[in-house]
């Protein structure tokens, strides 16, 4: 049935897949090797002191952030999904806005607004006449309980994205059998909803806490002292990259632990792919108070995760306006812009080749090699960037040579020295998101209709250019948006891998930072901000109106793919 | 359909012309430098060095991880030199073998012995005091030694960065150096019960807190002082500086402890020829002389003056321990941070 063309294209897939995945694991296997080496003598220091601390304090901020996390995010779908009340139809999507700020960038603005130094607490005291910090009493903002604060209001859309669509989905008519026997609206939340929403919600928390296993930012800024911040200062202070590597390689165990659980979440998902239509529930129709409560609910995390930062933000960047004008911040705009779109049109295209390769072949070890490549997610950045270093400047060091001795023409650090190595880390950082979200679109699509495809002639490639790509178009494009904002975002390993003379939005904001000048680092925080914001918003549209469309024959993609996940599952 | 695809192909096309802005590879004379230090704090000597020479100068900025960069772009390297603050990391950069030696002799200005490592790997540029920075209001004494932050007096009162920043480990090694580990953890408990809040921000921040009363008494370095003072683009900042004074610990015995930054010279420069002109220049007169003026920090050559508005603080009397005694207890710092807890503050 299939050409000998169809097949050789069939192996060119697969041949492209495997090498994708190589190009991921390289990274992560560098970081293995110099956790091999001896790490001297930090491992007791780190057992005896360190590690039983920060491991306690990371377990007591995951398990902050996925209980605030599940409340905010299940409690605001159930919500604008299930009541109809005043500024519903809004909060749908504002709801999702806190995703588009970086946890460093919020934390930093509510540092500056809550410490003692700031605005709120010097007007208590011009108010109440206390002159020192032991007159009166006010939190610490600087602590554990402010970070888990801080992160959840900016983490809970993950949980709010991946409940809503279950609400939405799969339990209209469960709620209505519900209600026709007579249960209560509280009773059905509790009783039907809750129980049936949970995997969903559990893929969404753990996106929520693998992006706080990995922050550096953030907890520097609120002196909390994670197994992230111990990976540094063992490197740095005690002059150990061994036992940084050795101490990040031990964290890994947490992040499988992580994707475990999110795998057994998406499992029980299955179910959803069968429905495909999405009647809209009748929705409570709440009045008087309970309306009143139902808005400050789903008004008060984006006031707090948005509304009040980018107030923040906007107030002191009116002092800097100048700076627009600003030769070195508009590069810095063009730099950030130029990186995330390469990165993320090659990331989502090395997504799109290993889905498809794996769709193609059944492949143990390609299998294998890609749920491994998704620890790129949670390996914090720095030490992914020491990771990157070793292949590249390899590779430098090869291409050098062969050019010195073929052209007598030496190229130096041709890929170091060109960014590329910045667009490599974001690809083996933010591939996972990717991935997962093209992969489940894959999945989603019938057997059936790559077999009547080729039946008809196409080759595998064809098949994928003019069957599955357009079909996919929707999951590509949120594919392609969440990681261009998380490229903009990234921090980390754009310190350490930039070229000479190279500056982004985000080590602007660093640079900025870094000597405590914060009016400085407003507009180019700010300008992150507003990128992030468009694909969000864009996001949180497509999302609705496929769910408004009518359409049965149409597979729901973005339906139930609502957002990134590293789920590696496909090869089953 | 297909108009959306040309859309994307067309959005990622637009990108490309902006990749011209990616600097050229390499070119005759110019200087590749690695800095710790923040930019606008070595830009002044770029731009001297520059018109002084006509040699351009490219430079990347971050505060970790330039030292394993080096080492691992090994023979490929681009970098020429590298900028840094404290005597951890320069000794650091020996020790990672990613360093050349400067011969002493093609240098321009005067680096006392003190002030260079003993194989040349790296030179010291300026110095600078950890001062404790006391309220003109609120604490009446105009001395104070580094042991004194222990008394109990100062409960609730005291302000620092964090305990593993690379100052304050300088000084509690100095403080292991001079006194031991195990009188040196029993100071640093007291200290840390003193303090009025958990370790954070940096040596500006603590002179902000003094100044809106969180806290008397804060350490820091000397050079903050001048920038506060003279910030024409945050006036509020002068009035910070103004509402404290500079006490120059232990100046009646043993002196205060003094910390460097300095330069090191890659092992593989690519461009080493250039590369001593620039760390030559950076040991002139002229260089020299505007980190006394610009930066408000202590010249390394003992015939540049310091900053009138540096002596106007007061008479620094720097503690003569060798700075290697430093480098060698810091990992012992580091950890002593760690078992008191110093960073998570006052836990009595």
């Amino acid at each position: 049935m299939i050409g000998d063309a169809g097949k050789s294209s069939e192996g060119a897939w697969s041949g492209l897949a495997l090498v994708a995945a190589a190009l991921v694991l390289i990274p992560l296997l560098a970081i293995g090797w110099i956790a091999l080496s001896p790490a001297g003598d930090v491992w007791h220091h780190l057992l005896t002191t360190v590690l039983p601390r920060s491991m306690a304090t990371t377990l007591i901020l995951m398990a902050g952030v996925g209980v605030l996390t599940t409340v905010l995010g299940v409690g605001t779908a159930w919500l604008t999904t299930m009541c109809r009340f005043p500024g519903r139809g809004w909060f749908d999507w504002i709801l999702l806005i806190p995703l588009a700020i970086p946890t460093y960038i919020v934390a930093f603005a509510y540092v500056e607004a809550l410490d003692y130094t700031g605005p709120l607490q010097s007007a208590l005291r011009s108010v109440f006449g206390f002159k020192t910090s032991r007159d009166y009493w006010f939190p610490e903002v600087r602590s554990l309980g402010g970070a888990i604060f801080v992160m959840s209001l900016v983490l809970y859309p993950y949980v709010y994205l991946t409940s809503r669509a279950s609400f939405l989905i799969q339990i209209a008519s469960v709620f209505d059998v519900s209600r026709t026997l007579g249960a209560s609206p509280w009773r059905v939340f509790f009783t039907v909803a809750l129980p049936m929403t949970r995997p969903a919600a559990v893929v969404g928390v753990s996106l929520a806490l693998m992006e706080c296993l990995n922050d550096i930012g953030a907890v520097t800024f609120f002196g909390v002292r994670t197994l992230t911040f111990s990976v540094y200062e063992t490197w740095l202070n005690r002059s150990s990259l061994e036992g940084a590597a050795q101490l990040a390689v031990a964290m890994l165990l947490m992040v499988f632990a992580l994707l475990w659980v999110e795998r057994q979440g998406r499992r029980h998902q299955k179910f959803h792919n069968h429905s495909t239509k999405h009647l809209q529930p009748s929705r409570f129709k709440l009045q008087g108070w309970r309306a009143t409560v139902a808005f400050t609910a789903c008004a008060l995390p984006v006031l707090l995760g948005f509304g009040i930062p980018a107030y923040i933000l906007v107030k002191m960047a009116s002092r800097r306006l100048e700076q627009l004008m600003d030769g070195a911040f508009l590069a810095a705009i063009s730099n950030s812009l130029f990186l995330a779109c390469i990165a993320s049109v090659l990331t989502v295209s090395l997504s799109v080749a290993l889905a498809y390769g794996m769709r193609l072949q059944k492949n143990v070890i390609l299998s294998l090699a890609v749920r491994f490549s998704a620890i790129g997610y949670a390996i914090p950045g720095t030490i992914l960037a020491v990771g990157i270093l070793v292949p590249l400047a390899n590779l430098d060091g090869v291409l050098n040579s062969f050019s010195k001795s073929t052209f007598g023409y030496a190229t130096g650090p041709l890929l170091l020295g060109s960014g590329v190595g910045l667009i490599y880390a974001y690809t083996v950082r933010f591939l996972a998101i990717s991935f997962g979200q093209i992969d489940s679109g894959f999945a989603k699509i019938s057997p059936h209709l790559d077999m009547a495809s080729r039946t008809l002639g196409r080759t595998a490639s064809q098949t994928l250019w003019q069957v599955h790509l357009p079909i996919l178009k929707p999951v590509l494009l949120s594919a392609l948006l969440l990681t261009f904002v998380d490229c903009m975002k990234e921090l980390p390993a754009t310190i350490l891998l930039r070229p000479f003379n190279f500056e982004t939005l985000a080590t602007t904001v660093f640079e900025a930072a870094s000597r405590e000048a914060f009016e400085d680092a407003a507009l180019p925080a700010l300008a992150i901000v507003l990128v992030g914001l468009l694909p969000v918003i864009l996001l949180a549209r497509t999302s609705a109106q496929s769910f408004r469309s009518k359409s049965s024959t149409r597979p729901p993609l973005e339906a139930a793919v609502p957002l990134a996940s590293p789920d590696l599952s496909a090869a089953e | 359909m297909t108009r959306n695809w040309h859309r994307l192909a067309l959005a990622t096309i637009s990108c490309i012309p902006l990749s011209l802005a990616l600097p050229a590879a390499s070119q005759a004379e110019e200087v590749n430098i690695y800095s710790y230090r923040q930019p606008y704090l070595i830009q002044p000597l770029l731009d001297a060095f520059e018109e002084k020479t006509g040699i351009k100068t490219n430079v990347v900025f971050s505060n970790k991880g330039l030292g394993e960069r080096i080492a691992t772009e090994g023979e490929n390297s681009p970098v020429d030199v590298m900028l840094t603050v404290d005597i951890g990391r320069l000794s650091g950069a020996k020790d990672l073998g990613i360093t050349a030696p400067i011969p002493a002799e093609q240098l321009e200005g005067t680096v006392p012995a003190e002030f260079q490592d003993p194989d040349g790997a790296w030179i010291g540029l300026t110095s600078r005091a950890r001062i404790v920075y006391a309220s003109r209001e609120r604490v009446e004494q105009d001395s104070i030694d580094y042991e004194d932050l222990a008394d109990p007096k100062w409960r609730g009162r005291i302000c620092t960065r964090s305990g593993q920043h690379d100052y304050t480990l300088g000084l509690i090694a100095s403080m292991i150096a001079h006194h031991g580990e195990a009188e040196t953890e029993t100071w640093l408990t007291a200290v840390r019960d003193n303090l009025a809040r958990k370790p954070t921000g940096n040596d500006r921040a603590q002179v902000k807190s003094i100044y809106a009363g969180e806290c008397d008494i804060a350490l820091g370095n000397t050079y903050y002082m001048g920038q506060m003072e003279t910030n024409d683009k945050d006036p509020e900042q002068k009035e910070w500086a103004a509402s404290v004074k500079l006490l120059y610990p232990n100046s009646d015995n043993r002196g205060s402890h003094v910390n460097l930054s300095g330069v090191v010279l890659a092992k593989y420069a690519p461009h080493k020829e250039a590369a001593m002109k620039f760390i030559s220049f950076l040991t002139s007169h002229q260089a020299q002389g505007i980190y006394a003026e610009t930066n408000f920090e202590y010249p390394v050559d003992p015939e540049v003056p310091v900053s009138e508005r540096v002596l106007s603080w007061g008479t620094l009397k720097p503690d003569s321990l060798p700075l290697h005694e430093v480098a060698d207890f810091r990992k012992a710092a580091s950890e002593m941070v760690d078992r008191v807890g110093f960073d998570n503050g006052p836990q009595s």
